[in-house]
């Protein structure tokens, strides 16, 4: 049942915003540990000997992409386009699939070059920031692929957009704060 | 404009083609030696933008109520105030603990 607030406004999505509201201030205190600490390691592999940044690049063109496959999958729904919701839905949850691939590939080469959480500040930084992150990707392509089954069980309907616009919301956050990290992490090194 | 109105399909695939080139810019500028000297703040520019476009159009806060955009807004002010106060307090104090020790 849909429920409102005193402004008219639906009061998931309020709250939703309330959250994302309450992770911006989680990164923003991971990103700036990683900054306090950049440049600071006193033993390698240094960010300039490991990251690669045409790899990384691709990943950011992958999680854009998938961001959006999202807004496509809610204007389906949104006009009941059940079809192509469900595919567009499934669509984001594989370049979520294949960005979280990407990640395990990157963290599994670092570790091959010596870098782990314990190695020197940069590497505990990094993976702490970075794995944060992958983690909230994680929970996000199981949302998706949960809204996506309940689609093919014709449970998702257009009286559902707004769980769709909600799950959209959380994905396209962890979209801007990828956005954030690539240039703080990757690019400004 | 209320909550529901959202863009069209059309909007979301021009966004879509700005944050690509966006993107293909700021690893571009990454490259290019002539831009060495101004290198971080094109990428923060860039970075910012990218960052307003998913915001204003994919997360729909260009139309939605402002009252989304003041629960989004509020908290990330409050920490990049943070994140701006922690490098000042922090990179401070280890430059300052450098010094000691090189003296």
């Amino acid at each position: 049942m849909t429920t409102y607030t005193s402004l008219g406004l639906d009061s998931r999505k309020m709250a939703f915003w309330a959250f994302i509201g309450s992770e911006c201030l989680l990164f923003g205190s991971l990103i700036s540990t990683y900054l306090v600490y950049k440049g600071r390691s006193v033993v390698g592999p240094y960010p300039h000997e490991i990251l690669n940044i045409p790899f990384t690049s691709v990943s950011t063109f992958d999680l854009l992409m998938s961001s959006l496959m999202m807004v496509l999958a809610l204007a389906a729904v949104q006009r009941g386009d059940m079809k192509w919701g469900k595919i567009w839905l499934l669509c984001t949850a594989l370049l979520g699939l294949v960005f979280l691939g990407g990640q395990v590939l990157e963290f599994t080469e670092f570790v091959h070059k010596g870098l782990t959480l314990q190695t020197n500040l940069f590497g505990c930084t990094f993976f702490v920031l970075t794995g944060t992150h992958g983690a909230h990707v994680t929970v996000g392509v199981l949302w998706l692929l949960t809204l996506w089954v309940r689609g093919l069980q014709g449970k998702l309907t257009r009286q559902h957009a707004m769980t769709v616009e909600i799950t959209g919301l959380y994905w396209h956050f962890v979209d801007v704060v990828w956005i954030v990290i690539f240039t703080v992490v990757y690019l400004i090194q | 404009m209320n909550e529901q109105s959202h863009p069209t399909a059309g909007v979301y695939l021009r966004v879509a083609a700005v944050l690509v080139i966006l993107t293909v810019l700021e690893v571009g500028v990454f490259y290019v030696p002539a831009f060495r000297p101004v290198l971080v703040p094109v990428l923060l520019v860039l970075s910012a933008a990218k960052f307003a476009l998913v915001v204003m159009f994919y997360m729909h806060l260009k139309t939605d109520s402002r009252v989304f955009t003041f629960l989004f807004g509020a908290p990330l002010l409050l920490a990049a105030v943070v994140m701006v106060a922690l490098l000042f307090l922090l990179l401070g104090a280890l430059t300052l603990r450098g010094a000691a020790g090189a003296g």
